[in-house]
C-alpha cells in the first residue's frame, strides 16, 4: 500500500503534521479559554468561601470542593467514556475533534479551578486587610487586589494548564478525534510506524516547549516583585 | 506637644470586649476595654506581644468585630452601621501596618491612587491628589517606583500617603516602626508627628516600644492580658509607672534598681532636652554635691537625650533641695521615689 510505504517525510505526511498540528491547537486554545471561563470564577469562589477566606461560606466551599475532587480524581481516560451521553446531547454526535472537547473541558476546569484557587492563596493576607482597612468591597478585593496582586503566578499556571490539557489530547484518538498526538497513536501504536511517532512526538514536544517559555517569560515580564 | 489636642472626643470605645472560639476553646483577647480619645492628640497603645493591643486597634475600625461593647467614632456608633455605610466609615480611618501591606503589582503612584480609585474619585484628580500626598512624604521623585524598589521607611511613608488619601480624620499605626532601624524610626515618627500638626490627624498608635510612645504621643494606654492596666499622660506615666508592666517596659531589661540601703533615690528623665549639655556633670558642679548613679538608660536621638536616670539622694536635704532647684530650672522631669528593698 502506498500508505504503508509512505516516509515520515512524504508529502502526504507533511501535509497531515500541518493538519494534526492545527487541530491540536485547536483543541489546546479553545479548552483552554473554555476552562478558564469556568476556572477562574470557580477558584475564586473556592478561594474567598475558604475559612480563612474573605467571605467564609463552608457548605459552598465544600461542595464545590468535592465536585472538583471528583472530577479529578476519575482518570482522563474513563472520563471520556462516561461523558459520552453527555457529549452526544451537546455536539450532537459522539466521535469527532468537537466531540472530545467536551471530556477535556470537563478534565481540564477542575484542574484550572485549583491551580487559579492557589495562586490567590499566594496573595499576602496584609494586603487583602489593607484593602478591608480602606473601604473595599469584596468584589473591589477579588479584582482590584486579589486577581492583579496574583497575576505572575496565575500565568505560571496558566503554562502548567496547558501542558496538561496537550498532555490529554493523543487520547482524542479513541473518540475519532485528530491531532499531532493522534497521528502518533494511529501511526506508531497501529501501524509501527515508529519514525512517523517520532517526528509527530518531536512536534509536540517542541509545541510544549514554545508554550512553557511564553508563559514563563509573561509571567516574569508581569511581575513587579523581583527587579 | 498637647497644644493641638482639643478636649473633643473623637474615638470612644465603651466595654469592649472581643473572644475568639477557637479549636482550644474561648480565648478572651480583650476583656471590658474603654478608651476615650480626644480630636488630634497621639494616643498611645503599648504593651507586650500577645497581650491584645493589635485585636484592639482592629476594633476601631471594625476589621475585628468586637464581641460585647461599641466603638463610637465621630457620634457613630461602628456598630449600628449598614455593611455599605461601614466600608464608607472606613474610608474616613486611615491605618498602617508593619509590613506596609503595599500591593506589590503597582507603584507609590498606584498604590496611593487605590483608596481614591475604589471610593469612584476621578483618575485625573486622583492622580492629582496623590502626587501631592507623595510630595508630602518626602518621595515625589518615586511615584513611578514599585514596592520591591523601595526601602522599608519608603515604603511606610507610601503607605501613610496611600493612608491620609481620602483626608481622614483618624490614623491607626499598627507596629507602623517594629519592622524599621531606628534611624527609619525616627524619621517616620517625625512624618506622623508632622502630619499631626499640619493636618490636625488624630493617631492613635500601637506599639511594643516605650521610645515610640516617649517621643511622640502625648497620652498612654498600658495593656496587658487583654485589659488595659494603666492610661494617663506619657510624662506622667514614664515618671510614675504604677504597674508591674509599664515599669518593665520603661526599664526594659528588668534593671529596677534594688537593695540599697538608707535613703532615697531620684529619678530623672530626659525626654528630648539637648545631648551636648552635660547635665549631671553641671549639676553635681552647680550644686556641690556628689551623687551615685543607680540606673541609667538613655539614648541619643538625632541630638537628643531620651531616657531616664536613678541616681541616690544624698542625706543632706539642703542638697536635696538644690538638687532639685537645679532640675526644675532646666525643666526637667524627675521624681523622688524611696529605695526599693
Amino acid at each position: 500500500m502506498n500508505e504503508y510505504l509512505s516516509s515520515a517525510f512524504s508529502t502526504a505526511m507533511l501535509g497531515e503534521y500541518g493538519n494534526g498540528l492545527l487541530v491540536t491547537l485547536y483543541f489546546v486554545i479553545l479548552c483552554t479559554l473554555v476552562s478558564y471561563l469556568i476556572g477562574i470564577p470557580a477558584g475564586v469562589i473556592l478561594c474567598v468561601s475558604d475559612k480563612d477566606g474573605i467571605h467564609p461560606n463552608a457548605p459552598l466551599n465544600k461542595t464545590l470542593g468535592l465536585v472538583v475532587n471528583i472530577l479529578r480524581s476519575i482518570p482522563f481516560v474513563i472520563l471520556l467514556v462516561l461523558v459520552l451521553p453527555l457529549t452526544k446531547a451537546l455536539i450532537g454526535t459522539k466521535v469527532g475533534d468537537n466531540a472530545f472537547l467536551v471530556p477535556l473541558i470537563i478534565s481540564a476546569a477542575p484542574f484550572v479551578a485549583r491551580m487559579v484557587e492557589s495562586s490567590l492563596k499566594e496573595v499576602g493576607h496584609g494586603v487583602i486587610e489593607a484593602a478591608q482597612s480602606m473601604g473595599s468591597t469584596n468584589w473591589q478585593i477579588i479584582t482590584k487586589v486579589m486577581i492583579p496582586e496574583a497575576k505572575p503566578s496565575l500565568l505560571v499556571g496558566a503554562a502548567i494548564s496547558i501542558t496538561t490539557i496537550l498532555g490529554y489530547t493523543p487520547l482524542a484518538t479513541l473518540v475519532g478525534g485528530g491531532g499531532l498526538g493522534a497521528i502518533a497513536v494511529q501511526y506508531g501504536l497501529y501501524r509501527f510506524q515508529n519514525d512517523i511517532m517520532y517526528v509527530s512526538s518531536i512536534l509536540m514536544v517542541i509545541l510544549v516547549q514554545i508554550m512553557q517559555e511564553v508563559g514563563m517569560k509573561l509571567a516574569r515580564s508581569s511581575d513587579k516583585r523581583a527587579r | 506637644m498637647s497644644e493641638s489636642a482639643s478636649e473633643k472626643e473623637i474615638i470612644r470605645i465603651e466595654n469592649l470586649s472581643k473572644v475568639y472560639h477557637g479549636a482550644a476553646g474561648e480565648v478572651v483577647a480583650l476583656k471590658d476595654i474603654n478608651l476615650s480619645i480626644r480630636e488630634g492628640e497621639i494616643f498611645g497603645i503599648i504593651g507586650l506581644s500577645g497581650a491584645g493591643k493589635s485585636t484592639l486597634v482592629r476594633c476601631v475600625n471594625y476589621l475585628e468585630r468586637p464581641t460585647s461593647g461599641r466603638v463610637i467614632i465621630e457620634g457613630n456608633d461602628l456598630s449600628a452601621l449598614s455593611n455599605r455605610e461601614l466600608l464608607r466609615a472606613r474610608q474616613k480611618i486611615g491605618m498602617i501596618f508593619q509590613e506596609f501591606n503595599l500591593l506589590s503589582q503597582r507603584n507609590a503612584m498606584g498604590n496611593v491612587c487605590y483608596p481614591m480609585e475604589i471610593a469612584g474619585v476621578s483618575r485625573a484628580d486622583a492622580k492629582k491628589r496623590a502626587l501631592e500626598l507623595l510630595n508630602m512624604v518626602g518621595l515625589s521623585n518615586r511615584a513611578k517606583a514599585y514596592p520591591s524598589q523601595m526601602s522599608g521607611g519608603q515604603k511606610q511613608r507610601v503607605a501613610i500617603a496611600r493612608a491620609l488619601a481620602m483626608n481622614p480624620k483618624v490614623l491607626l499605626c499598627d507596629e507602623a516602626t517594629s519592622a524599621l532601624d531606628p534611624t527609619t524610626t525616627q524619621s517616620i515618627l517625625e512624618l506622623l508627628q508632622d502630619i499631626n500638626h499640619r493636618l490636625g490627624v488624630t493617631i492613635l498608635i500601637v506599639t511594643h516600644e516605650m521610645r515610640v510612645i516617649e517621643q511622640i504621643c502625648q497620652r498612654v494606654a498600658v495593656i496587658d492580658q487583654s485589659h488595659i492596666v494603666e492610661m494617663g499622660d506619657v510624662k506622667e506615666i514614664f515618671v510614675h509607672p504604677q504597674s508591674t508592666i509599664a515599669k518593665q517596659l520603661i526599664f526594659p531589661q528588668g534593671q529596677v534598681p534594688t537593695s540599697i540601703a538608707g535613703n532615697s533615690t531620684l529619678r530623672i528623665v530626659f525626654d528630648g532636652m539637648s545631648a551636648l549639655e552635660p547635665i549631671i556633670s553641671k549639676m553635681v558642679l552647680e550644686c556641690h554635691i556628689t551623687v551615685n548613679i543607680l540606673y541609667a538608660h538613655t539614648k541619643v536621638v538625632e541630638g537628643k537625650t531620651f531616657g531616664q536616670m536613678v541616681i541616690r539622694l544624698p542625706e543632706d536635704q539642703t542638697s536635696v533641695a538644690r538638687i532639685k532647684a537645679y532640675l526644675n530650672d532646666r525643666k526637667i522631669y524627675y521624681k523622688e521615689e524611696p529605695l526599693h528593698e
